[in-house]
């Protein structure tokens, strides 16, 4: 069986275990390393992709799910909000083993596209699922913040 | 005594090739410093063919412009090769825009830790001081040689040529050339013998935030971690180990896992049953549908509340003498008060987030390994050994590690030998082979942070003076029966499980320190901080027992008894003057302060928490002082500060691995917690401007955050926490 859906801008049709969570198809079949397997089951956020938008964990989505949708991978994002991210991330020196990152990145980059200016309720909201054993936590909150303002000038 | 491990021919094979560099090690810890002896047979440095500079093993300068600097550490996230990097930098007058960071191969010839011995490996919180004065010698003499380059090649006298931020200038001609124009000459020219380093006045980059080299492509997930690997053909293979440590497969039923798309075959290891398919996702569902059977004749089956009882009644034991000053009875007998606690601290998984993995390629020739390596003379010795290799036959490319924790650093190179015995059954073909372990695999797996228990003692006399201190500790050896045993044990005592215990600071004239070594099942293993992950935590809690049973201020009690131990008091003098030590609190908040001393680096941390009226406890700020010598990248130092913080405060309020019957109970990060975003503290971070030779940074930060906040939950609940984690033991 196979499943059409649009990665990173192109359509594209995956002859596939339609149960085969996302993670590996994206991994495995196309072939895109920066989506990080972490746990399998949703609790640590490494394979945060955006599935029309939304953050959602790869290890837990059925390849079927994403028949027809619009999937984006770390490497397929390049809105305003991806880029006021990755540049606070840069700016504030936020990873340290940075296996997570990606996962928080796509996270975070979600927050901002659907809230501007987030608290710091908001950020604990979108980004308690993330986990960063490193604890880079309070850059990866002062990055959010820092990725808010530059997006409003 | 010895750690009973899980029984396995493959590492029982390996335990007579370690003792080369077992008995090196021992030289060294004797006092026999390994030389900086580079240039070797190499007396000259050798341009290869794209005429590369290169005059030692740590840095390489191209024609390009580039200088790559050869790091012999394992970056896993503590920053290493920044700071690496920059020792190189700064001695060379290179610019920052122009150091690029490489990883060394395995050839412990030249990459030796020379913390270590003469084993190559990272660990102990020792990158930074055992490189020290290695790459401040590689970089100057790079750059005494380009400034003889550039006198020949200008014919003016050495002495007139300056160097700054990747240019070499002479200013009375007004002639400059870049490193890279000066490579191939310089490239030509002998080795000095000596060389002058920088007065620590001059340095340029050492003590500035300087960006880390490996940021970038770890925020567009081009950075590439061992899990990245592939190669045509490559296999995936994902192994059932047994549910019990210690327990052997009796047999096993391949044909439904063989039934699924994708798998290629089904090996017996001496570690277990590996599924190997042509992808992780066709492995993990061909191990789903594995049958195995297992021999649980000599498998562990206590449960943890089994073992710890047990620790109790070893506590009423004396045990090996670990320290030992005065006439501790006699300290008792005159005391006018006691003060008695015990704490217990539970197994701990490192959990870091990129699950164990390696890649192997095995045929007769060689054996080449692409993993996060932490340990690569051990992996090289045990990945020979299984494959039937010699050691300099394994070839190691060391990625970057998605944490570690202390975890892929091990004796056994579990992770590595399983990789290879797969590659072995499958008949050493050629073949690449990925291992990948699930977080199952991860949580389950062993080699935790041992259980232990600490039951302490304080004699007080008329005055409210600590005269006597009685302290004994219950647990595994971390190094017992290892090839460190030699090193690291001691009479009886594993210098991991005392370390933060014998060495206690405070001005006490009556001490004694007891170990008594247990044995299980249980495969134990280093983890962040090691030893002063619970003895931290026992001494720094029950000092704050003591001052409040004699009415003295937390903080004031320590300082007076730290007046031999500067660097202990300074941070903690520095800690409690940022933090406002003594100002008033609102209801329902308090403080509490701790310091430690680990691997060299002084850290003091006054935590700031809340406590709602149901118990629960937030922590609001901590306060932290580090003094690790010489800062060299503050903000690095800041980081790790953090990191260690947020990972200690996870396993002080979470953190705990159980088992039931042999079983652990925990499998994934459901159960087994660790911190998250919404619970991470603000973080304050003061580092002493030290002109010490530096020390590490990657663990001390954990040490002291427990006991901290414990005090400061006392300070406002007047319950001690003595039972970890805090979710278990929170109203003890």
């Amino acid at each position: 069986m196979s499943v059409a859906f649009t990665l990173n801008g192109k359509a594209i049709t995956l002859d596939s275990d339609p149960d085969m969570p996302l993670l590996w198809a994206i991994r495995e079949v196309v072939g895109l390393h920066g989506t990080k397997y972490g746990c399998g089951i949703a609790q640590c956020g490494a394979c945060t992709v955006h599935i029309e938008g939304v953050a959602t964990r790869s290890c837990v989505t059925p390849l079927a799910a994403v028949e027809g949708q619009h999937v984006t991978t770390i490497e397929g994002i390049d809105s305003k909000a991806a880029k006021a991210v990755q540049t606070a991330w840069i700016g504030l020196q936020v990873p340290q083993c940075g296996y997570c990152q990606s996962g928080q990145i796509m996270s975070a980059t979600a927050l901002l596209a659907q809230n501007q200016k987030p608290s710091d309720a908001d950020i604990n909201e979108a980004m308690r699922g993330n986990i960063c054993r490193c604890a880079t936590y309070p850059r990866i909150r002062a990055a959010i913040h820092a990725a808010a303002r530059a997006m409003e000038g | 005594m010895s750690v009973a491990t899980p029984v396995d021919t493959a590492e029982a094979a390996v335990r007579s090739s370690r003792r080369g560099f077992l008995q090196a090690a021992a030289a060294t810890a004797a006092g026999l410093t390994i030389g900086f002896h580079w240039s070797g047979p190499l007396s000259r440095a050798l341009a290869d063919p794209v005429k590369d500079f290169i005059p030692n093993a740590f840095l390489r300068i191209a024609p390009d412009n580039s200088v790559t600097v050869i790091a012999k550490h394992l970056e896993m996230g503590q920053g290493t090769y920044t700071g690496l990097a920059t020792i190189v930098a700064d001695e060379l007058d290179a610019d920052w825009a122009q150091i690029r960071v490489e990883s060394a191969p395995a050839d412990a010839s030249k990459y030796a830790n020379l913390a270590f011995g003469t084993m190559q490996g990272t660990g102990g919180s020792s990158a930074m001081a055992n490189s020290w004065m290695q790459l401040r010698n590689a970089g100057a003499t790079a750059r005494a040689m380009l400034v003889a380059a550039a006198a020949q090649e200008w014919n003016v006298a050495p002495d007139s040529v300056t160097v700054a931020r990747g240019v070499v200038h002479h200013a009375p001609s007004n002639r400059q050339a870049t490193f890279g124009d000066l490579a191939v000459r310089a490239a030509g020219l002998p080795v000095p013998d000596k060389v002058a380093l920088k007065d620590p006045k001059d340095f340029k980059l050492i003590g500035q935030k300087l960006p880390r080299v490996d940021i970038p492509p770890k925020t567009n997930g081009t950075a590439q971690f061992t899990i990245d690997v592939t190669f045509p053909n490559m296999l995936v293979a994902v192994l059932q180990r047994p549910p019990l440590f210690g327990a052997t497969v009796k047999s096993f039923d391949a044909a439904a896992a063989k039934a699924v798309p994708g798998v290629v075959d089904v090996v017996q290891v001496p570690r277990g049953v590996a599924v190997v398919a042509k992808s992780f996702w066709a492995a993990k569902s061909g191990r789903d549908a594995l049958k195995v059977a297992w021999d649980d004749s000599k498998a562990e089956k206590r449960s943890t509340d089994g073992i710890m009882a047990e620790y109790r009644a070893l506590a009423e034991q004396p045990g090996m003498p670990a320290r030992r000053d005065g006439d501790v009875a006699a300290a008792f007998k005159g005391a006018a008060k006691v003060v008695t606690a015990t704490y217990e601290f539970p197994y701990l998984a490192h959990a870091p987030m990129e699950p164990l993995d390696a890649v192997v390629k095995l045929d007769a020739e060689g054996c080449e390994i692409w993993c996060g390596d932490q340990f690569q003379t051990v992996d090289q010795a045990n990945a020979a050994a299984t494959a039937g290799l010699k050691p300099e036959q394994v070839k190691i490319h060391t990625l970057l590690a998605g944490g570690s924790f202390g975890r892929r650093a091990n004796m056994g190179s579990d992770y590595i030998v399983e990789a290879v015995s797969v590659a072995k059954a499958l008949g050493a073909n050629g073949t690449p082979v990925k291992l990948q372990w699930t977080r199952e695999d991860d949580i389950r797996g062993g080699l935790y942070r041992p259980l232990y228990l600490h039951r302490l003692e304080a004699a007080l006399d008329n005055d409210g003076k600590l005269v006597g201190w009685q302290h004994r500790i219950v647990g595994q050896s971390i190094m017992g029966g290892t090839a460190f045993a030699a090193v690291m044990v001691k009479n009886g005592i594993d210098a991991t499980s005392v370390e933060g215990a014998a060495n206690l600071p405070y001005a006490v004239p009556n001490m004694s320190v007891e170990l008594n070594t247990t044995a299980t099942g249980v495969p134990v293993l280093w983890w962040r901080v090691v030893g002063s992950s619970h003895t931290a935590y026992a001494t720094e809690a029950f000092i704050d027992e003591i001052a409040k049973a004699v009415g003295k201020d937390p903080f004031a009690f320590r300082q007076a008894m730290l007046e031999h131990h500067p660097r202990h008091k300074t941070v903690l003098e520095m800690a409690a003057k940022a933090a406002d030590w003594g100002s008033p609190l609102p209801k329902g908040k308090g403080r509490g302060i701790a310091v430690a001393e680990a691997f060299g680096t002084y850290v003091a941390q006054v935590a700031e928490v809340t406590v709602a009226p149901d118990g629960k406890v937030k922590v609001d700020r901590i306060v932290c002082a580090v003094d690790c010598g010489t800062p060299i990248n503050p903000d690095v130092i800041t980081a790790q500060m953090e990191g260690g913080i947020g990972f200690g405060l996870g396993a002080a309020l979470y953190g705990a691995i159980t088992l039931k019957n042999g079983q652990v109970e925990q499998t994934n990060f459901d159960a087994y917690q660790v911190l998250r975003i919404d619970e991470m503290p603000k973080v304050e971070v003061h580092i002493v401007q030290s002109p010490e030779a530096p020390t590490g940074v990657g663990e001390p930060g954990v040490a002291p955050v427990g006991p901290a906040v414990a005090n400061a939950v006392f300070a406002v609940t007047g319950k001690r926490i003595r039972v970890l984690p805090f979710a278990v033991g929170g109203t003890a």
